[in-house]
C-alpha cells in the first residue's frame, strides 16, 4: 500500500503499524508526535495503530522558534 | 546597595503561569541561533525558565541523529512552551497545538499565535478567538499572542486565557514597543499576566515593558540576532529585573522643569 509522509509518498506492507513506520524511518526512541488524517495517534498506539492505503501521515518534532 | 538592605526590601510577588510560581519574568524563544550549542549557553545566560519552540515536520531519510532541540533545552530543567507560529488558521493553530500536546507527554501549555500576513506577522484575532476557545474547551492552558488592543485582551482573559501576549511591535523587527500607552492599560487592567511578546529590540525595550507594569517579556530574536547573543541574554535578564524594581519602586513624576537637587539654604555665593 502507500501512504503519504510529511508529504512525500511511501510504500509499506498492508496493514503497516505507525511503530513499523517509524522503525523504517529509523526514528524509533526519538521525540516526535505522529497524527494520521490529521488525527493524533498516541505513543502507546503507535504498535497496535495500523495504517490504511492513502493514509496521510505527519511525524513532527521540536525546532527552535520563537 | 549593600546586600543587607537589598534583604531588607519587601520581597516581590512571583510570576505565576498555570499554577507554577517562576523567579525569571524573561521568556525567551529558541529560533534563528547559529546552533544548539549557541541556543543552549543563550538560554541559560538569559536566566529564563520558560523556553518556547516550534513544531514542524521531521526531516525524513536526512542524518537521523541531527541533535534535537528537547535534547537541548531539556523539558526536566525548564517549562517547555510549544507555539503555533506560521499558522494562520485557527485550525492550524488548533493541530498544532494537539501535536504538541503529544510530543510533551500531555504537557497542555500552549502559545497561541495566529498570524495574519506574511508582512508584519502581525496576529490575526479573529482566527485567534475561534483557535482560543476550542483549545480552552479542550483543555489546553493557552497564553495568547494578541494585537494591544486593551479590549481583545480583556475579552481573551475573559475567555480563559492564562495569559495575555501583545505584541510591542512585529515579530522580529526590533522596533520596540510602539504604542505604550496600550501596553500599559492592558497590563493594568488584566487579571493574568500580561507579556510583552515581540518587538524588543535591545534592553532598554525590555525595561521599558516592565516599567509599564507588564508581568514579563517573550523574545527570541532580540538575544538570537545581537553580535553576541550570550551576552544580550544577561543583558535582558538584568533589563527585566531593573524594569520590574522601578515599576516596584514607583517612578518620580515628570515635571516640565527643573528642580535643583541641592538645598539652596546654606548657599555662600
Amino acid at each position: 500500500m502507500q501512504v503519504q509522509v510529511n508529504g512525500e509518498p511511501m510504500e509499506l506492507p498492508d496493514e503497516a503499524t505507525v511503530a513499523v513506520l517509524i522503525n523504517r524511518l529509523e526514528l524509533a526512541g526519538k521525540r516526535l508526535a505522529v497524527e494520521v488524517n490529521e488525527d493524533i495517534v498516541p505513543r502507546s498506539r503507535h504498535t497496535e495503530f495500523s495504517l490504511s492505503d492513502g493514509d496521510r501521515v505527519e511525524v513532527v518534532h521540536a525546532i527552535g522558534g520563537g | 546597595m549593600s546586600e543587607s538592605s537589598e534583604r531588607s526590601l519587601p520581597e516581590d510577588k512571583p510570576l505565576e503561569i498555570a499554577g507554577r510560581v517562576y523567579h525569571s519574568r524573561l521568556l525567551v524563544g529558541t529560533g534563528k541561533y547559529r546552533d544548539m550549542m549557541e541556543t543552549g549557553h543563550a538560554i541559560e545566560a538569559s536566566g529564563a525558565e520558560i523556553v518556547t519552540f516550534a513544531v514542524r515536520r521531521t526531516n525524513l531519510g536526512q542524518n537521523p541523529d541531527e541533535p534535537n532541540l528537547l535534547d537541548v533545552v531539556s523539558p526536566d530543567r525548564y517549562t517547555m512552551l510549544p507555539n503555533t507560529a506560521g499558522c494562520y488558521t485557527a485550525k492550524d493553530a488548533v493541530r498544532t497545538c494537539k501535536l504538541a500536546r503529544e510530543l510533551l507527554d500531555g504537557h497542555d501549555l500552549v502559545k497561541l499565535e495566529v498570524l495574519g500576513e506574511e508582512k508584519t506577522l502581525y496576529p490575526n484575532m479573529t482566527e485567534t478567538l475561534v483557535a482560543a476557545e476550542e483549545l480552552i474547551r479542550d483543555g489546553f492552558k493557552v497564553m495568547v499572542y494578541c494585537s494591544d488592543d486593551p479590549l481583545l485582551a480583556k475579552r481573551l482573559e475573559e475567555m480563559g486565557c492564562i495569559a495575555i501576549m501583545p505584541l510591542g511591535a512585529p515579530i522580529g523587527s526590533g522596533l520596540g514597543i510602539q504604542n505604550r500607552y496600550n501596553i500599559r492599560l492592558i497590563a493594568e487592567n488584566a487579571n493574568v499576566p500580561v507579556l510583552v511578546d515581540a518587538g524588543v529590540g535591545t534592553a532598554s525595550d525590555a525595561t521599558l515593558a516592565m516599567e509599564l507594569g507588564c508581568d514579563g517579556v517573550l523574545m527570541n530574536t532580540a538575544i538570537a540576532l545581537a553580535q553576541d547573543p550570550i551576552r544580550m541574554a544577561k543583558a535582558m535578564r538584568l533589563a527585566i529585573e531593573s524594569g520590574r524594581d522601578a515599576y516596584l519602586a514607583g517612578r518620580m513624576p515628570k515635571k516640565l522643569y527643573a528642580s535643583a537637587s541641592s538645598p539652596i539654604d546654606g548657599t555662600f555665593f
